[in-house]
Parts: structure tokens; sequence; C-alpha cells
């Protein structure tokens, strides 16, 4: 048999030799023999260890071949023979590619991951036998949007860093009436980006990894959201020493969606009605603060809330196209929503009125006047984009503003 | 199914109950009933081997001795039918610090000498026997310092040779003894920094653990425990994790021969006089 050979030189098995040794028998075929010359004086101790731990053979040279095989240029000699074992290689027998990583490749995605494929990334080769890792979220269809991997991108490059985006500096010159307003409004955001925050960050880990820019998109919402808290209370504090109040019914109205076990409804009732009537809110509240610092904070955080809206809307409108189904039971879920809350007293009047107070400008009685009208028009703007939102899943336009007109009095 | 083949084996580490369930599953697919008792350590597992308590037991080498004594002075007989391929042909090697340490045999005259377990085949019993052979007597040439973790488990438990090296490269001992690919280990994990230590001697050759069965276990059995056993392959995904946690790429007939070294460290120090004779087989 012929025998190929290699020369380690000074480098020894507990200086990482093993990489090469590895690779050279990979190369040839099982009883394959390479011979091995070096100079580390442990070499052949661990040889030995090392080609019996990885199903190799290995045969000491004596003292006669050593001396027939003569010394190599860089001074190694010939210590002796591996000889390829049958086990080399074997651990990818029936491994499978599990998609691919580009998502726009055709069959990139798979419509159910596996669940033996565990942690591994989209589009590596993955190892046989594993056992399975369950994600409750494992279909294709309850996850995905086409548009997915563009949010994604879009996520990420609209991440933005508080400390510069926000004119913390700029003057604060307005009545304590309103600041006292604006403080109980934040109070209220904190509340509600709490929830949002939760939710996503709950199903990113129930998400299959295969369906990567979906767990990613969700981690980045949870991110924004803990972003937003931090803003808004930083806000908040930056002419009082306490938040606002917090009530009975507006606790009950986040609980029902952060209770809600179902990922299609929570999408639903937090995203795509919820976090939809918050960007009019947010918008409402950068037209209308009082400080510029305050209007650059509304502004980005509404920017991000779009997002949110978008993934939502795509996602269900996808699962709604190919399930028809899920219409009556995204109904369902807001018709449950409402008789839930029904004897909440929704949307507290602090908040409320605080909005007007915003709105108006001061408490002069044509201001107040001005204020009350503004805020009616803020409702009937988030009915109205509600409405076109539940149009994209599909609803007729009469179960759409049906609907729409169930939604929680909160806002969220 | 018929009675389930029962396994004896010891309880060295949790991961056993991980292997042995492992097996359990696996033989079960293969409509082969089998099960399995954990002992603390390998004298009660040898002594309720012969009480009848189980069919096989998975031996380290001293206890394959002490099986294999005891059933001699009895009139019977024991047989190792099968082992890992990683259980053939180990050495074991007593280093020392490159720098400032013992550079030959003779240099470990009025030294300490850190080994493993006291009832460690490779860690103790082995390499001293070696050291002793080579005219260095344990405890009158140089000083021996034990580095016991789990005694009764015959050193399967890779502590007390870590110990060892630690002690060595701490400077407590002079020289540690331990098996090949461990000083390969702690040499990978930077317990023994590469190029830091000398190997001063190699042992000869030995084999480690295997399944024993004694002369009155079910043949019919324990001849389809050692068919479907040696047709493991590593090549299936489902055996594969099993054999990894087992440490093998292929299960090998037993063979005894690799067990000499052993039987004369045993009667040179004596070691097995205390049980062999609890087993009325002195």
């Amino acid at each position: 048999m012929t025998s190929e050979a290699i020369d380690l030189a000074d480098l020894g098995l507990d200086r990482g030799a093993h990489v090469v040794l590895e690779r050279r028998l990979r190369a040839s075929e099982p009883g394959a023999r390479l011979a091995v010359h070096g100079v580390d004086p442990a070499l052949s101790t661990h040889l030995a260890a090392w080609a019996r731990a990885r199903g190799h053979g290995y045969e000491e040279a004596g003292p006669a071949e050593v001396l027939a095989a003569g010394v190599e240029s860089s001074g190694a000699r010939l210590v002796g023979w591996l000889v390829r074992g049958r086990a080399t290689g074997s651990r990818w027998v029936g491994a499978r590619r599990a998609g691919a990583a580009d998502a726009g490749v055709p069959d990139a995605v798979a419509d159910r991951a596996d669940e033996t494929w565990g942690l591994a990334a989209r589009g590596a080769s993955v190892e046989a036998g594993a056992r399975p890792l369950h994600f409750a979220l494992s279909d294709k269809d309850r996850v995905w949007a086409d548009e997915v991997a563009e949010l994604l991108r879009q996520a990420l490059a609209g991440q933005w860093d508080p400390a510069t985006a926000i004119p913390w500096d700029a003057p604060l010159e307005h009545s304590d009436e309103l600041e006292d307003a604006l403080v109980q409004v934040l109070t209220f955001l904190i509340e509600n980006e709490t929830a949002a925050l939760i939710i996503p960050a709950k199903f990113a880990s129930q998400v299959h990894p295969h369906f990567r820019e979906v767990q990613q998109l969700l981690a980045i919402t949870a991110a924004d959201e803990a972003r937003h808290v931090e803003v808004f209370t930083r806000r908040a504090l930056m002419r009082r020493d306490a938040l606002g109040l917090s009530t009975v019914g507006g606790q009950e109205s986040l609980r029902t969606l952060v209770e809600e076990p179902s990922f299609e409804l929570a999408s639903l009732l937090l995203s795509v009605l919820g976090e939809g009537s918050f960007v009019n809110l947010l918008w409402f509240l950068h037209r209308n603060a009082p400080d510029e610092c305050t209007r650059a904070i509304m502004k980005r955080t509404a920017q991000d809330e779009s997002r949110h809206v978008a993934f939502g809307v795509a996602h269900l409108a996808r699962q709604a196209r190919l399930d028809p189904a899920l219409l009556e039971r995204m109904a369902a879920s807001i018709e449950r929503r409402h008789d839930a809350l029904r004897e909440t007293s929704g949307l507290n009047e602090e908040v409320f009125d605080a909005l007007v107070v915003i709105a108006g400008g001061s408490l002069a009685p044509p201001d107040v006047a001005r204020g009350h009208e503004a805020v009616v028009d803020l409702a009937a703007q988030m009915h109205a984009g509600r409405r076109q939102r539940l149009r994209l899943l599909g609803f007729d336009e009469p179960r759409a503003e049906a609907l729409s007109g169930l939604h929680t009095r909160n806002f969220m | 199914m018929s009675d389930p083949l029962i396994l004896g084996a010891v309880a060295y580490d949790p991961k056993v109950v991980s292997i042995w369930d492992g097996f359990k599953e696996w033989f079960a697919a293969r409509d082969f009933a089998f099960d399995y008792v954990l002992y603390s350590n390998y004298e009660s597992q040898v002594e309720q081997h012969f009480a009848g308590a189980f069919h096989v037991a998975w031996n380290s080498p001293l206890a394959w001795i002490e099986a294999e004594r005891v059933a001699r002075a009895r009139g019977r007989s024991a047989e190792a039918i099968a082992m890992r391929d990683t259980d053939q042909d180990l050495t074991s090697i007593v280093v020392s610090r490159t720098e400032g340490g013992p550079a030959s045999l003779e240099e470990l005259r009025g030294k300490t000498v850190g080994v493993g377990a006291s009832d460690s085949p490779q860690a103790t019993l082995i390499p001293l026997l070696h050291l002793a052979e080579a005219g260095l007597e344990p405890g009158r040439d140089f000083q021996v310092r034990e580095f016991d973790v789990l005694y009764g488990k015959h050193g399967d438990h890779i502590g007390g040779e870590r110990d060892a090296a630690r002690a060595l490269m701490n400077g407590e001992v002079d020289a540690a003894c331990m098996i090949d690919g461990n000083h390969l280990l702690f040499a990978q994990e930077g317990t023994l920094p590469a190029g830091s230590t000398t190997i001063l001697a190699q042992t000869a050759k030995y084999d480690h653990c295997n399944f024993t069965v004694l002369d009155d276990a079910p043949k019919e059995t324990i001849a389809r425990f050692r068919e479907l056993l040696l047709a493991q392959s590593y090549d299936d995904a489902q055996t594969r994790p099993l054999m990894d946690l087992e440490g093998l790429k292929q299960w090998v007939p037993g063979r005894t021969m690799g067990y000499a070294q052993l039987e004369r460290a045993c009667d040179r120090f004596g070691w097995l006089a205390p049980f062999l004779k609890r087993m009325g087989a002195a």
C-alpha cells in the first residue's frame, strides 16, 4: 500500500496538529496510511491517544524505520503511521441542509420547520439524530410575511440612539398645566409600551429559528419598545419627580393582550389594532406637544410603531389569504375582548383630559374647545385607520367598520 | 418481550443515567428487553454480580480482575464478552515540569509523585507498577500523593488525574501520572500548557473496561445482547449520540490479554487482598 506522508515540523497535537491530520485523513479512504514526521517529543504518545479516540489506527515507527526514513529539512523524524479509520465523516451521513440562508432563494424557507433542526442556522447542513426541540410556531403559514426580509432591513436601519436623536437640552418654556398633562400621557404610554414589549418578546421565543427574519423582527420590536419606555420615562422626569396615574381599566385592557395565547390573535389585537391606533396618537402628540424634545420623541417612536404595524398586517393578510377561516377567528377575538372590557371604564379620563389640554395649549375656554375637537378628531382618525387595516386583512367594509368600533377605548 | 437482561454499572457521573437509559431505549427499539441497576462503587457491583443481582457487568479493569479472581476461587469462570475500541491499547505516562522538574526517572528519587484515586488502574496502579519495575519503589524511593476523587469508582472520574496535573503545575508534586489521552486533553484545556511538561515514562499498552458475564448467565440472551452491541454503527444517527456519550466508535470482542500489568500491580501492592478476603477468595 502506498503511504502518504506529512511533516508537522514542531507542531504537536497539544498545539493543534489534529486540524492538519484530520483534514489529510478525511481526504483518503479507510485503511489509508499516513506517515507522520515531527519533532515534538510527546508526538507519538499523543498520536496513539488521539487516533484511538477518533477511531483511527496508529503504528509507532521502530528505531530502524526511523533511521531509514532520515531527517526532513525541518529537522523532523518519522514518528509513526496513522491508519485512517471508518468513523471519519460518519457524522455527516444523513445530514440535511435546512433550507437556504437567503429567503429570496426558491425553497429557502420550509413550509414546516423540522424540530430536529433545533437552533441550527437556516441554510446549515444539520447532522442527523438530534433530539427534537419544540417550538410552538413551526409552520411558515402562521408566521411568515413575504415582506419580512425588507421589514427587517428597515428595522435594522431605523435603530436610533436616544442620546443623539433627541434634543434633550431644548428649552421647556410651557406652563405647569401643560407639563402635568404631558406627564400623564407619558405615564400612559409607558404602560402600554410595556405590554407591546412583552408580547413580541414572548412570541419571539416560540417562533422556530428557521423563520429567523420573523424572530429577529420580533426581537427588534421588543428592543424598540424598550427604547420607547426609556425615552418616555426620561422625558416625564425632566420637570417632575414622579409619574402620573395608572388605572384599573387601563390595566385590564392591556391584560387581555398580554394573556392572549395565540400569536395570530395577539398580533391582530396588538399590532393591527392597538399599535395602529398608537401611530395616530404619537403623530397627534408630535403635532401638538409644547416642546421640541417631546415632538422629536413622538416622531421617532411613531416611525418605529409603523414598522410593527406593517409586519402585523403583512403576516396576517398572508395567513388569511391561505386560511380564510382565520378572519372569523379574528372577528371573534375582537368581540371577545370587547365583551371582556365592557364593564371597564375604558380610556382613563385623566389621559383623555390631558390630551385635550395638550392639543388646546392652555386651560382657556376657547383653547379647551379646540383641544377637545382635536381629540375627537383623533379618535375618528384611529377608527378610520383600523377600518382600513382590517380591510387589508380581508374583511369587507361593513365588517371592518363594525369590528373597528369594538376596539378598546384605551387605544392599545 | 421476555425477561429483561439486567446490566450492572457504576454511577461515576450523572451522565451514566443518560447512557444506560439511552441503551435501554435503543435495545427496546430492537425488541430486546434490557434494564440496568447502578452501584456507587465497583466492589459492591462485583459482590452483587456473584449474588445474582444482574446478568452482565460493565466493569472497570480492576473490577474485571476482582470478578475473575473471585470466580476462579469459587471454581467458576468469568468472561469478557465485549469492550469499546477505545478500551484497547491505552498507556499511562508519568510527566514532570519541563522547567526545573526532574528530567529523568532517576531524578524522581526522593521526590513526590501525584497519582489519581488509590483504586485507579490508569492513574495510580499501573504507572506505580511501571516505576517499581524500573527500580523505583513507591513509598521507599519516592513519596506518593494521592488525589482521590470518588474512591470506589476505580478512577473512572477524571477529576483525580486533573487534580494531580494541577498540583504538578502548582509545584505541589514533582511528577504526575495520567492516561496518555488525558495528557493531550489537559494540554488542550490549558491545565497543562503545551510544552510545559516532559514525559518521563510511558507504560506498556493495557486494556480498560469490558462487559463481564459469569458462567451462569443466560447464554442465548447474552449472545443476542453481544450481537446487537457489536452491530452498533457510528454511521447510524440514532446510535451515534450514545456512542459519543460512551466514548467509542465501535464495539469490539472482549479480550483479556491487556490486563497483565494490572494483575501484576494488584499482586505487587497487595491491593485486592481485603476485598478478596471479604469475598472468601483470598
